[in-house]
């Protein structure tokens, strides 16, 4: 029996995810990686419910609840604090959905970003405003149905491109993650706990309830993201792009879309749609892949 | 050591020898000298702190709160549309039970724009749980930076230090600056016995519902009860450190008033000059100021009011489709121990003078009334 | 505050923290009850390759001699160690059974 992740667990079970939850798996493995030497904010999002309600919480370690838009700039305020009475060792985390990062927080998000300040910021991507029951966010990718976009109105915008938001802002690291490759997201976490400045983890966490799939296919979709080229894993280190879960062949985009309810309604020429533009967005990150 | 300065600049003095040691602010006329004095102590090394430019004051008051759950000391200081912005969690650090202090420049509410003074934006703010004390000149605000953090870390309940715009933030007055020892000694590091602490850690604000949330808000009340209790203890306590005192009013020539002006801010060092002109005419005036609107001094009000033929209460701010707000705290206060007629006169919004004359004026009105014939009256205003 | 299994009851006002603060985990939650599936591994046919382990959302498998074994009080019934496992040794069964 060997491992590839530390044994211990920083999480309690017992906690309110539902089944099959991808933000339950991010947080449980990246808390392997960022060890008992770490404090958590958290805006409103699932993981809001997910800790469990007063008395109890899941976590061991620190966590302070906070309103939604303000993740970034409250972890910024707990890093200063920490940094003041000489605990700047301590990592700093501010861990928020889809949501609370690119649509209301994402003024709180740029004003960390821009002032580099010391901390991790962690997005939970289960694409849809999740915890107040599967409305559309800025991160609802093209095609999905929500409540907020029916059917007859499926969402016809583009999935909002946080990770090239971030790097507008030449942060020192970023980088994007799967619930499907615990791996790779616990080493880009070790690695990034030693770098100085603001450092943006965007983990895509398939959610049964809202992407009307089956809770034992969540780590199977957040491989099939990855392995269609929706969801490329990459990091950007110093401004250099390396992709970390290389996909040679990328899988037609029907593997994945056609095991979730919420893209059932797509039409042939919709998926012939879809496709052009994960392969144009494809595309155009290898050209930085390359460079 | 006697200096003259703004008030925004007594601020940041108050700030700097507090020993704060975690500034965000984000700037909004008039409070900016406030920060970037801030900035420069902070830059020559004679403040240890750490100053967030944050990008919004939601975000300033983020930050804070942030900064105080980690146990440090936390600033912050704006004004009107700022204030509003910071409202959600105006409410949020009062619930956490953060000791955080801020200064509000008494700034008018937009639209339209209006940099001048009046207090709607922080009376605006009462219901939210933080203290508010109301300062008249420039050496009581720094005084009131270090006497709200002596009170907010006993009491676990978070202070606003109000002033007005330009009328105070921008007018320079004799500051005292107490020696940093002084200060030190009145004014002991700031030890949170419940900070986020990776030893022992907890989880806080989690979800609560109806069977304990109220309880909370209980405790929320006994705290501000307590802060009474404290900002009371404290005026003497300051007043034995420093030679000041400040109580929760400070009555001027009521004992034998017939009439009683009540009063705050600026407006009532003008109303005491305008006091002490009707007295040599023979006039029975007196002035109470308001310096502490939350937790409210119910007895003090009471006490200094009992004696009084007629009260009027001049606001500097109303509350639209009723009256004056500091007229509704005062009268409610009173109902029930005095049958005193209140008179409410909304007075100076949007920053227009307020002169001696107009509490003359506004005398002489109540004179010819035996009791108030309209909700309020308005001051000076053209028809 | 490790995963303590207790539960905590408050009488009055005064048993209560100044502040929202936890006091204790959710460890005293079993969420087993949630399941209508359970897993059944197959230890015969399982080599220990951890990944059931790795992926479930609820830390609910617990190793025993380097033996997997689901913690039945927490497993809420997911099903993705079963779909994940490459040996395909672990069937999801009704509950009740």
């Amino acid at each position: 029996m060997k491992p590839t992740l530390p044994l211990e667990e920083l999480m309690s079970p017992g906690h309110l995810a539902c089944q099959g939850c991808g933000a339950g798996i991010a947080m449980r493995v990246s808390l392997k990686a960022l060890g008992r030497d770490t404090m958590f904010t958290f805006p409103a999002c699932c993981w809001t419910v997910i800790d469990g309600p007063f008395p109890y919480s899941c976590l061991e370690v620190p966590l302070l609840h906070m309103a939604f838009e303000a993740t970034a700039a409250t972890a910024a305020g707990i890093k200063a604090a920490m940094n003041a009475l000489g605990k700047d060792k301590t990592t700093i985390c501010g861990w928020a959905g889809d949501g609370g990062t690119f649509d209301i927080g994402l003024q709180a998000l740029s004003g960390a970003a821009e002032r580099n300040d010391d901390i991790f910021y962690f997005c939970y991507d289960n694409e849809a405003y999740m915890n107040t029951g599967i409305q559309r966010s800025g991160a609802t990718p093209y095609g999905a149905w929500t409540t907020t976009t029916p059917v007859k109105h499926f969402k016809k915008e583009l999935k909002k491109s946080i990770d090239d938001i971030v790097a507008a802002h030449k942060v020192p690291y970023q980088a994007t993650a799967s619930v499907a490759y615990p791996e790779d997201l616990y080493k880009k976490l070790v690695k990034a706990k030693d770098i100085r400045g603001f450092k943006f983890i965007h983990i895509i966490a398939p959610c049964p309830p809202g992407w009307k799939a089956r809770p034992e296919d969540t780590v199977k979709l957040a491989r099939l993201a990855v392995q269609t080229g929706i969801f490329p894993v990459y990091e950007v280190d110093g401004g250099k792009y390396v992709q970390t879960m290389k996909t040679p062949t990328r899988k037609p985009v029907l593997d994945y879309l056609k095991l979730q309810g919420r893209f059932k309604h797509l039409k042939e020429n919709e998926v012939a749609d879809i496709q052009k533009m994960v392969d144009t967005r494809y595309a155009e990150l290898e050209k930085r892949f390359q460079g | 050591m006697k200096k003259v300065m703004m008030g925004n600049h007594a601020i940041s003095h108050g700030a700097t020898l507090a020993r704060v040691q975690v500034i965000a602010a984000y700037p909004i006329t008039p409070q900016t000298q406030v920060v970037e004095l801030l900035s420069e102590i902070v830059a020559d090394g004679k403040l240890k702190a750490e100053y967030i430019k944050v990008e919004s004051e939601h975000s300033a008051m983020a930050a804070c709160i942030g900064a105080s759950s980690a146990g440090a000391r936390a600033f912050t200081a704006t004004s009107s549309q700022g204030l509003a912005l910071m409202h959600e969690l105006l409410h949020w650090a009062a619930g956490a039970r953060l000791p955080i202090v801020m200064a509000d420049i008494n700034r008018a509410m937009g639209p339209p724009w209006n940099i001048w003074t009046d207090q709607n934006d922080s009376l605006s703010q009462r219901d939210t749980g933080w203290m508010q004390f109301y300062c008249q000149s420039n050496q009581e605000v720094l005084d009131s930076v270090i006497m709200a953090y002596k009170v907010t870390e006993k009491v676990l309940m978070p202070a606003m230090i109000v002033l007005d715009a330009f009328s105070l933030s921008h007018t320079y007055e004799i500051v005292d600056l107490p020696d940093q020892a002084v200060v030190d000694k009145y004014l002991p590091p700031f030890d949170f016995k419940y900070k986020l602490n990776v030893n022992d850690p907890h989880t806080y604000g989690g979800l609560t519902t109806p069977e304990w949330y109220m309880e909370f808000r209980v405790k929320m009340q006994e705290a501000m009860e307590q802060a009474l209790v404290e900002i009371k203890k404290e005026a003497v306590e300051f007043e034995k450190a420093f030679g000041r005192r400040y109580d929760p009013v400070e009555p001027y020539m009521v004992d034998d008033a017939d009439i009683v002006l009540v009063t705050s801010g600026t407006a009532a060092s003008t109303a005491r000059f305008a006091v002490d002109q009707m007295r040599k005419k023979g006039k029975k005036v007196g002035n109470l100021r308001m310096r502490l609107l939350r937790p409210f001094p119910f007895a003090d009000v009471r006490e200094h009011l009992k004696n009084a033929k007629k009260v009027i209460i001049v606001d500097r701010n109303i509350s639209y489709g009723y009256h004056g707000i500091w007229a509704q705290e005062v009268k409610s206060a009173l109902y029930g121990h005095s049958k005193v007629p209140v008179f409410n006169f909304i007075a100076g919004l949007g920053g227009r003078d307020i002169f001696p004359e107009t509490f003359v004026d506004i005398v002489n009105k109540v004179k010819k009334l035996k009791k108030p014939d309209q909700e309020l009256y308005w001051v000076e205003v053209k028809q | 505050m490790a995963k303590d299994r207790k539960k905590i009851e408050f009488q009055k006002i005064g048993d209560l923290p100044p502040m929202v603060q936890s006091q204790r985990s959710m460890a005293a939650n079993p969420t087993g009850s949630w399941r209508n599936l359970k897993p059944v591994i197959n230890q015969a046919n399982c080599i220990q390759c951890t990944i059931c382990w790795k992926f479930c959302p609820d830390a609910a498998i617990d190793w025993v001699e380097d033996n997997p074994v689901i913690n039945m009080d927490f497993c809420k019934g997911c099903g993705i160690c079963a779909e994940e496992c490459p040996k395909k040794c672990i069937e999801m069964v009704k509950e009740g059974k």
